[in-house]
């Protein structure tokens, strides 16, 4: 999984963060909690993750909390098979 | 029992812990007409007092013009308090048709419809006009009543970062697939004072094939050499397909919006978005008023060209002073503190020298980016922004952030 864990990573990093933004991030960083991503912005990052990996994450399952940092991100994607 | 006890200790425990966290909102009573120069009561029954209001959005101070005023008691005379019901069932009255045909020509668009308020607006207007099969590209930094919006509407969402042309081609590219992809924004943002780079946005649009959204809230009335908004700004008048604005701002202060833009959108408008089908009708005290301020400002550039001017001065004085603002060209001026407590600190100073300014952070903006946002007003006279100015400076040099790099003043106060 580091492999993935690294890749969802780099998404956030290159998609919500600004050119100026000099915030560190890393896997337990808060995303949502920590204003990084907001819940409405959070849609691109589910609609990343399932195009990359071919699965549907159902409404249920994209809480704030489980998309609140990569490593819980990379929890949730267990669920789905995604090595 | 209708309100248990547990029940109201719950809602008290999260009145509670808004205020533990420092971001319970505190009114301020104003004991005066929405003016430069307010008699402010805070905090509650605390001595009124008068100072210069410098956070309304009263860009072109005609909230309390005389002939504005003259004009909604004239709707009150003659066209009664209330509608009593929604548009299209009882309540449509000839002002509201004279209104909506001169907000069209001013505006340039096609067609006007309009709503209780631009909230009102936002909230009908994507899911009267986009299914499952379509997508709304949005920037990031969009006012919250557009995301509420986009919430209601079923079609795909998806964001790009704040005016970044770049990253929104991307998204463009991304969602070819779709039956119809709209890009949403605001025409000026109402935390940072930019402008949304519209001609840009709209070469994009018109290269993939996209329709152009602006919430032009912000601008409406001084934004453009004759005031008609960001499209006339950037030079993209009739290439816009969807405007929505308020009339609780610059054109008058009082309440009510509208949708704005291509014929067929209006008209779907007028047949599905929710508020418009059931919500009361604005009143005609509001639509008098209203179609005197759109008169007005037809007539004579006069008070955005003051607002201008108050703007150039507003902004190159606080610079010189060396305080820190967002750089751009709108009467919306945030004077950069980085730190939550230090602007509400500051905020307090300046109403202890008369001035009224609110300070803003998380979650309004984002942790860090702590402000005070002022907004200058045609209302405003040079003294008003020369004293107001001395108060900024004083209250800097209080709390020795004057000639402070951004670094400086975080390293001092914390983020």
């Amino acid at each position: 999984m580091a492999e993935v864990r690294e890749v969802i990573l780099n998404y956030v990093k290159n998609e919500y963060l600004e050119e100026d933004d000099d915030r560190e991030v890393g896997y337990d960083t808060p995303l949502i909690s920590g204003g990084i991503v907001d819940s409405f912005s959070m849609v691109s990052l589910k609609r990343f993750l399932e195009t990359r990996y071919k699965i549907q994450i159902p409404d249920a399952k994209a809480t704030p909390e489980a998309f609140d940092t990569v490593n819980n991100i990379v929890a949730l994607l267990k669920d789905f098979n995604v090595q | 029992m209708a309100f248990p006890d547990a029940i109201r200790e719950l809602y008290r425990a999260e009145l509670g812990n808004i205020r533990e966290s420092g971001i319970f909102k505190e009114e301020r009573i104003i004991c005066a007409p929405q003016n430069s120069e307010i008699e402010v009561e805070f905090p509650a029954g605390a001595e009124r007092k008068r100072v210069i209001n410098m956070c309304a959005n009263n860009y072109l101070g005609l909230s309390s013009h005389p002939e504005v005023v003259e004009a909604a008691r004239k709707g009150l005379d003659f066209r009664g308090y209330g509608m009593s019901s929604v548009r299209f069932i009882c309540g449509t009255q000839d002002i509201h048709k004279e209104l909506e045909q001169k907000l069209t020509r001013f505006l340039g668009t096609e067609d006007t419809i309009l709503f209780p308020s631009c909230m009102d607006a936002n909230a009908g207007v994507f899911e009267a006009l986009l299914t499952e099969q379509d997508v709304m590209i949005a920037d990031r930094l969009v006012h919250a009543s557009i995301v509420d919006g986009m919430r209601l509407c079923k079609a795909q969402t998806d964001t790009y970062k704040h005016s970044d042309m770049g990253h929104l081609e991307e998204k463009l590219q991304l969602h070819s697939g779709a039956r119809i992809k709209m890009i949403i924004t605001d025409g000026a943002f109402s935390m940072d004072g930019d402008l949304a780079k519209l001609d840009q946005i709209v070469e994009l649009a018109e290269r993939y094939g996209a329709l152009v959204f602006v919430d032009d809230s912000h601008a409406s009335g001084f934004i453009g050499k004759t005031g008609r908004g960001t499209h006339e700004h950037c030079h993209v008048m009739g290439r816009i397909d969807i405007i929505t604005t308020t009339l609780g701002k610059a054109l008058g202060g009082a309440s009510g919006g509208c949708v704005s833009g291509r014929r067929e959108l209006v008209e779907l408008c007028r047949q599905k978005a929710r508020p418009y089908l059931f919500s009361n009708t604005i009143p005609p005290v509001v639509v008098s008023g209203a179609n005197a301020v759109i008169d007005l400002i037809s007539k004579t550039t006069e008070r955005r060209d003051k607002l201008e001017r108050n703007t150039t001065f507003w902004r190159k004085g606080l610079t010189d002073a060396g305080l820190i603002i967002k750089e751009g060209e709108t009467p919306i001026v945030p004077v950069m503190l980085f730190n939550a407590k230090l602007s509400q600190d500051f905020a307090r100073e300046l109403y202890a020298e008369g001035i009224y300014a609110v300070g803003f952070f998380f979650p309004v903006v984002p942790k860090g980016q702590a402000r005070i946002r002022t907004q200058l007003s045609a209302a405003h006279e040079m003294h008003h922004l020369e004293k107001a100015l001395a108060a900024f400076i004083k209250v800097g040099r209080k709390f020795d952030i004057l000639h402070k790099t951004k670094q400086e003043i975080i390293d001092r106060f914390g983020m």
